[in-house]
């Protein structure tokens, strides 16, 4: 499977604000990319349009499978976004959404694969208390294990060590070698740290 | 439509049915709307003896305003909690639509099934076809749903949602409410089925149309 | 230059219909004088219609071309149609209360029609209002005309059949289709609802070319 993501001429304006002009770029798998700039750049925006979340202004976002091009309506099968802008539902355990969110990219996990998940992001035991209950990095850890129920192609993070301790850095660490030589990541940070970890990188100024 | 589409609809529909139980934030509210009105109308008109017509009209009055505090919940819950991200991530929209539309019809039949004992009691109402006037109020029931859970979608996305939600849905709802009030006050007053007809039909091609034009613009709502 | 002799020709046609619609003979005489609003007040619910018309294609247009130009169009239109709207219901309201004794009346189809659509673009301009990014602005205002659009024929067309109407029906065509008005009324009418469709389009394209200054000048800025 060579997937591959192809940003073609991609800008995008708030009103009379040019915030992205002119992109270009591809990223083949296995792979990854590195997108950063100062704060109010654009690169939680461009992690969006890349999602497919928000239409680009102009210009254009391919996925493609060899070279067949996936159609926009699928996209969100290939790819799972980690963002600080998405939250999992706090009324509801972290089984539950574990159980919830496999069901809906059609992939069943029983419990031992469900233990395994929390296992690997180090939430296990903490699986039958309400997310509400979680601090702000186990909500964290429970969105990679949600992200990673899919085994998603492209994997995108946006600030992916933002709320963790060191032990959570550790596994964001392990998460970042399986998935570049696996599949596809792009990461959206500032972090030094983060960006020693990728291929390429893009700086964002206008 | 797959087996797979269905089962993940319902998905949807078990989950806000689970934070539902767990929080009982829209039931209360709506229930507690609805019977809030139905003593204010009982209290202030029960000395008055009631045409069938006034009937019918108050109790779907109530049923709009009760379902006014509540339907936008479901959409307007999601962006909130920034969830709505996330969901967009995992599902096609026609999935997540399907899921809320259910869950929306499900709520206005518990209240109306609570509400409506309540209103035979209080209003001091004679209902001499039952099976008529539920099968009124059920297709009632579907139609206004159908309308406005897209409408929720809708206000979902803006700032002022409460006052906004009524404002949006009212003008839609219009010939839902006359048909439903036909309907009602044929069940009521003793015309029966053959009174009841063209509101029936009515009640029926406005549901079908509604949830249609909302199956074909949910997507545009919910990723606009 | 052009566009001069259209807006001269423009003046002249409306000074025209001005002119005659009150110094010909009245076009009904059982009502009498005040039945000239009638050369107006018809103008006014077809361009209601008209302008509400072009804002749903527009609408549907938005959708798929995202194109601001094509939001603005939209919602210029919408604004026209309402202020015809409202036009349209307040002619109305003069004329029933001379003709039937009322302002304002729920059991007459057509009222209850024009009024819906106020209501519907009276909330699809407050939606606007409550959405703070603009291509956020036109996708779900778009997707609410265009939902709410389906109510209109059913006041426009079941409505009527399940309500007796008060509306004079033949006052334009009888039932076999023929004009009922004779002598000067039907070339008046017809000129009047002609040259008033006219000033919808230039106020429409005037509109649009404003814009398009603004656009130019916000980007230059």
């Amino acid at each position: 499977m060579a997937l591959s993501l192809t940003v073609e001429k991609l800008s995008k304006s708030f009103g009379a604000r040019k915030v992205i002009r002119d992109l270009s770029f591809m990223v083949s798998a296995p792979g990854s990319l590195g997108i950063t700039g100062r704060n109010g750049s654009g690169k939680t925006t461009l992690m969006r349009i890349l999602c497919q979340l928000v239409p680009p202004t102009g210009g254009r976002v391919a996925i493609r499978d060899g070279d067949v091009e996936i159609a926009s309506a699928d996209c969100f099968n290939y790819l799972k976004m980690i963002s600080p802008e998405m939250a999992l539902y706090e009324m509801l355990t972290g089984y539950e959404n574990l159980r919830f969110f496999s069901t809906l990219a059609g992939v069943r996990r029983n419990r031992t694969e469900q233990d395994e998940l929390l296992e690997s992001v180090g939430l296990i035991g903490r699986g039958d208390d309400l997310v509400a209950a979680y601090s702000s990095g186990m909500k964290q850890r429970l969105r990679y294990a949600v992200a990673l129920l899919a085994k998603p192609a492209i994997l995108l993070l946006d600030e992916p060590t933002s709320n963790l301790d060191d032990a959570g850095k550790a596994i964001v660490l392990e998460i970042i070698a399986r998935q570049k030589s696996e599949g596809m990541l792009i990461i959206a940070t500032n972090e030094v740290e983060d960006l020693k970890q990728v291929e390429h990188v893009i700086r964002l100024d206008n | 439509m797959s087996s797979d589409w269905t089962t993940k609809a319902l998905a949807v529909l078990a989950k806000d049915i689970r934070t539902e139980l767990r929080t009982r934030y829209s039931l209360n509210a709506l229930f507690m709307f609805a019977f809030t009105t139905l003593v204010v109308v009982s209290f202030s008109l029960g000395q008055l003896s009631l045409g069938v017509q006034v009937l019918s009209a108050l109790y779907w009055i109530i049923i709009f305003f009760a379902s006014m505090s509540a339907l936008s919940g479901v959409f307007v819950k999601e962006e909130d909690a920034k969830t709505a991200q996330t969901l967009r991530l995992f599902a096609r929209p026609s999935v997540i639509y399907a899921g809320k539309l259910i869950y929306n019809t499900l709520l206005l039949t518990i209240l109306c099934a609570l509400l409506t004992p309540l209103y035979v009691v209080f209003m001091n109402v004679t209902v001499p076809d039952w099976p008529l006037f539920l099968v009124v109020v059920l297709l009632g029931i579907i139609g206004l749903s159908g309308a406005t859970t897209i409408i929720g979608a809708i206000v979902a996305k803006a700032n002022v949602r409460g006052a906004l939600f009524a404002v949006l849905s009212f003008p839609v709802l219009l010939p839902l409410l006359v048909a439903a009030i036909g309907g009602t006050d044929a069940a009521l007053g003793g015309a029966g089925w053959a009174g009841a007809e063209n509101h029936v039909k009515l009640l029926v091609a406005y549901a079908v149309i509604m949830i249609t034009a909302s199956a074909v613009l949910f997507d545009f709502v919910w990723n606009g | 230059m052009v566009r001069k002799y259209l807006q001269v020709g423009l003046f002249v046609l409306l000074a025209g219909v001005i002119y005659f619609s009150f110094t010909t003979p009245a076009p009904q005489q059982i009502i009498g004088e005040a039945s000239r609003i009638f050369y107006y007040h018809i103008p006014m619910a077809w361009l209601t219609f008209v302008a509400y018309a072009v804002n749903l294609i527009y609408a549907i247009r938005f959708l798929k071309t995202h194109s601001e130009l094509d939001d603005f169009r939209s919602l210029w239109s919408a604004e026209l149609g309402t202020m015809f709207c409202v036009l349209a219901t307040i002619s109305g309201s003069l004329f029933a209360k001379v003709t039937w004794g009322v302002y304002w009346t729920w059991s007459e189809p057509r009222m209850l029609s024009i009024f819906i659509l106020l209501l519907i673009y009276g909330a699809y301009l407050s939606l606007r209002a409550a959405i703070p990014t603009p291509e956020r602005k036109g996708i779900i205002s778009a997707a609410y005309s265009i939902f709410a659009f389906p109510t209109v024929p059913f006041f426009i067309f079941i409505m009527p059949r399940m309500m007796l109407s008060l509306h004079p029906a033949d006052s334009v065509v009888d039932k076999n289709l023929h004009f009922t008005m004779g002598g000067s009324v039907l070339p008046i009418f017809l000129v009047s609802l002609f040259s008033f469709t006219v000033l919808y389009f230039w106020l429409f394209g005037l509109g649009i070319r404003l814009h398009k200054v603004q656009l130019t000048r916000s980007e230059e800025a």
